[in-house]
């Protein structure tokens, strides 16, 4: 599904004194398919953005396009069930939308809601369970009985378990241990790629956005500061400062090698592996290329 | 948007009646709401309403935000007051309307009654929209410290009420954030049955209360390590002031009770 | 006198007695004036210690010392004075309704007279650089604000030492760099001890030595430099290397002799140079 944002506006508490503009005339288009970073500070409106991608807030100016699905400020599809059965959203911290008395239940939730029918759910969890790396022996226990990082791995199989089409992550790695983490990103990429998901994953973490991202969007005070290919938005670093944004490591650092070797190695999302080849070719022929 | 959410009706000023020491505030509207029930004529009447009235107006709130605390029983207020023309009939009849006489006496009646009610209302409206929740929180806890030699958990009850004054505005958030998260799931709070409604509640209520638990517990804790033992030693930051201003306050009431003593019949 | 401020002897720990043990057999010491990194993937039992450390859990066997008592029913009191600690959840530790009232909550509880309390909120809200927000409701700050206001409340107290048990785990980068930047501050300026906890290794840089938990059980005390030598290792029980450790692993691996350890860019750039000038 395609999602195409035109001049996208959307003020909180409109007409009160309270009135505050969270987003303001957004415009971009993320082509079915693609994986998304929306990288921005707490406060730069991301998390209002994501709410219009299943219809949780409409626009109060623009109009959004989500696939079929059209939302104005005056008009809403007249399924919103479907559109939110299309678009499966992670929120921060998900496993605090946990309720259900089994993890069984809780995974089912979302799917029939939705009007699958048992067979089709009993199915799905039989696929979703493993790919969030858990098992069937689970299945019977209380969700409020696991750690931390397992709770959100079964509340994300609640989500995948609705077959969207859309996958929105808001910060899913937020307080995960570092091999947390990374087995997290892993997870939704490899997802992503089977599943010929579209994704859009909220972060801080401009590593996993160099790592995982086709597509860089960067919002600035709910308005679109940058966009564009990692490797193409990363390098400006002048630019993502005066936003008080970092760049990625690794572009600091050859930044920082250029200013004392007099050498410029282009940035081109290579590993530490790679770069240490590069490095090692300066040093030992005086050059870049080999 | 989190900084739209207020707590109580509280408009911020700096007026006689918002300097005033909360406990003088709480125990002059004690008082008023029960001597509102000695005034019996139109003198006695006027005292009070002079008195509510000028209070109003040295508060410097708003009449709006006064007037939106009078709203919700507007309709009270009037529907006595029909009551009241309508059922008694007692003294000379005044007016016909479709044939049906109304009597001075109940008009009078009907006056003073809602006059009553108008009166309790302007002045513990007054309470809050003058006065801080935490304020009235610690007025409660030290008007109510005599207790404490009956048992009575003063400190705990204080300290309840500060906390919950703290995280409803946390909990306000969990709630809509959670609830955002369920209807992402397919969860309809809004349309359909009343069964499917009633429903739809529990996806919203079970994580709150596990949230608010966990926040519980690790509020508990906190506490302790930041040496916590309960009421016994402990010292204040917030104090509360009585000052000249509250003498004045009491002394001026004080006249108002013998006024309203001396005119009723 | 001893420079021992915190002491733990063969300390286990579970929550219960069917329960798996949390810590096995740990012993390790915190020196005056010192900066601890404790470092470990989640349920190494790090925060269990932070807990143990100031009594609001006591182990089933060993011993713990805080500048010399023993941490136990009668002493847990005087301790919760000298170990001051700061949470992991911003909301969760915040009392009052007001950031002052916050900040004064631990001194209340100890009898401090109102005076007292009044210049103490300027000095540590001073320290936190949080002068301006002295009447803020907690609602109105950031989640790193919030955190900066808890070490400031538990500064008031002037503890021995300053525990921060993975206290900025729940931050963005922003609220993250301004609590690393508070705490160095705080620890050039005041006699405290520094525990930090944490699961990020960009974090124990600055430390003086770091402990690494694994599975219960001390794995290494050592310093940040050899740590991040052992790339391996450190992988193998969940952790995250550097860029710049990892970077410089690789550097060896295609036959550049980077001889020391780097901790961060300069250093190894500073070894490229003179690698590079040589040739």
């Amino acid at each position: 599904m395609d999602i195409i944002f035109k001049n996208v506006s959307y003020t909180y508490q409109q007409n009160s004194p309270f009135a505050h503009k969270a987003i303001d005339q957004l415009n971009f288009h993320i082509p079915s398919g693609t994986f998304v970073a929306i990288v921005g500070h707490t406060g730069s409106g991301k998390s209002t953005l994501i709410q219009h991608l299943n219809g949780l807030l409409q626009p109060t100016e623009g109009e959004v396009w989500i696939g079929d699905y059209h939302l104005t400020p005056d008009k809403k599809p007249k399924d919103m069930k479907k559109l939110r059965s299309s678009v499966g959203v992670v929120f921060q911290y998900p496993e605090h939308q946990l309720f259900e008395e089994t993890i069984a239940k809780d995974i089912s939730f979302g799917p029939k809601n939705f009007g699958v029918g048992d067979s089709e759910i009993q199915r799905r969890i039989n696929e979703v369970l493993p790919a969030v790396g858990l098992t069937e022996d689970f299945l019977e226990r209380s969700p409020f009985d696991l750690s931390g990082g397992q709770m959100r791995r079964v509340a994300i199989a609640g989500v995948l378990a609705t077959k969207p089409k859309v996958l929105v992550l808001d910060e899913p790695t937020a307080g995960l241990d570092p091999r947390g983490q990374r087995e997290m990103m892993d997870m939704f990429y490899d997802r992503h790629q089977k599943e010929r998901l579209t994704t859009i994953l909220v972060t801080h973490s401009m590593e996993d956005a160099v790592t995982y991202a086709d597509h860089v969007i960067i919002l600035n005070k709910g308005t679109k500061y940058m966009e564009g290919k990692p490797e193409e938005v990363f390098v400006q670093k002048a630019a993502l400062q005066k936003v008080q944004l970092d760049v990625p490591e690794i572009v600091t650092f050859l930044d920082r090698f250029e200013a004392r070797f007099g050498v410029s190695i282009p940035f081109t999302r290579q590993t530490e592996k790679e770069l240490a080849s590069t490095i090692a070719n300066v040093i030992k022929e005086g050059s870049v290329h080999e | 948007m989190n900084n739209a959410i207020v707590i109580g009706q509280y408009v911020p000023g700096n007026s006689l009646v918002h300097r005033l020491d909360p406990r003088t505030k709480i125990t002059i509207i004690f008082i008023f709401v029960f001597i509102v029930f000695l005034a019996n004529n139109v003198w006695s009447y006027a005292i009070l309403t002079t008195f509510a009235l000028a209070s109003m107006f040295t508060s410097r709130v708003p009449i709006r935000f006064i007037l939106k605390g009078l709203l919700p029983v507007w309709f009270l207020i009037i529907f006595t007051f029909l009551l009241h023309i309508i059922i008694t009939k007692e003294g000379t009849p005044v007016f016909e309307i479709f044939s049906f006489k109304v009597y001075s006496g109940g008009l009078i009646q009907g006056f003073a009654i809602s006059m009553r009610f108008f009166l309790l209302i302007l002045v513990t409206s007054l309470l809050t929209l003058t006065t801080t929740p935490i304020e009235i929180t610690d007025a409660i806890e030290s008007l109510l410290h005599p207790l404490k030699r009956v048992k009575f958990p003063v400190h705990e009850l204080a300290l309840m009420m500060s906390i919950s004054l703290r995280f409803i505005p946390t909990l306000l958030q969990e709630t809509e954030k959670i609830s955002k998260a369920q209807a992402s799931r397919g969860v309809d709070f809004r349309t359909g049955p009343i069964k499917d409604r009633v429903e739809a509640v529990v996806p919203l209520l079970v994580p709150l209360f596990v949230s608010a638990f966990k926040r519980a517990e690790e509020l508990a804790m906190a506490m302790e390590a930041r040496g916590y033992q309960g009421g016994e030693g402990r010292t204040k930051l917030r104090e509360l002031k009585f000052g000249k201003l509250d003498i004045i306050i009491y002394i001026l009431f004080s006249t108002v009770i013998i006024g309203l003593i001396l005119t009723r019949n | 006198m001893s420079n021992k401020l915190v002491e733990f002897r063969n300390v286990s720990f579970r929550y219960g007695e069917e329960q798996p043990w949390v810590l096995k057999n740990c012993s390790f010491e915190i020196y005056k004036e010192e900066w601890v990194a404790i470092i470990g993937h989640n349920g190494s039992g790090k925060s269990t210690i932070a807990k143990l450390m100031n009594g609001l859990l006591f182990p089933q066997e060993g011993e713990i010392y805080i500048d010399g008592k023993l941490v136990q029913e009668e002493t847990i009191w005087d301790i919760r004075k000298d170990v001051g600690m700061v949470f992991q959840n911003p909301d969760n530790q915040f009392v009052g309704t007001t950031v002052q009232d916050d900040v004064a909550f631990g001194m209340e509880n100890r009898g401090f007279s109102r005076e007292d309390m009044l210049t103490r909120i300027e000095v540590v809200l001073d320290a936190v650089r949080m002068q301006d927000y002295r009447l803020t409701e907690p609602h109105r700050l950031s989640g790193g604000q919030k955190q900066r206001i808890a070490i400031a409340s538990v500064l008031a107290i002037s503890p021995k030492v300053l525990i921060l048990d993975e206290a900025t785990a729940m931050l963005d980068p922003k609220g993250r760099k301004e609590i690393m930047a508070t705490v160095t501050g705080v620890q050039e300026k005041n006699n405290v001890a520094l525990l930090t906890i944490t699961h990020d290794l960009q974090e124990i840089v600055q430390a003086d030595r770091v402990i690494v938990m694994n599975e219960g059980e001390v794995w290494q005390e050592t310093t940040p430099r050899t740590l991040f030598s052992q790339q391996q290792e450190l992988r193998e029980i969940g952790l995250d290397v550097p860029f710049i450790a990892t970077l410089a692993n690789e550097l060896k691996q295609a036959g550049i002799p980077i001889s020391q350890e780097p901790l961060n860019h300069k250093e190894l750039l500073e070894e490229l140079w003179t690698l590079y000038s040589r040739t």
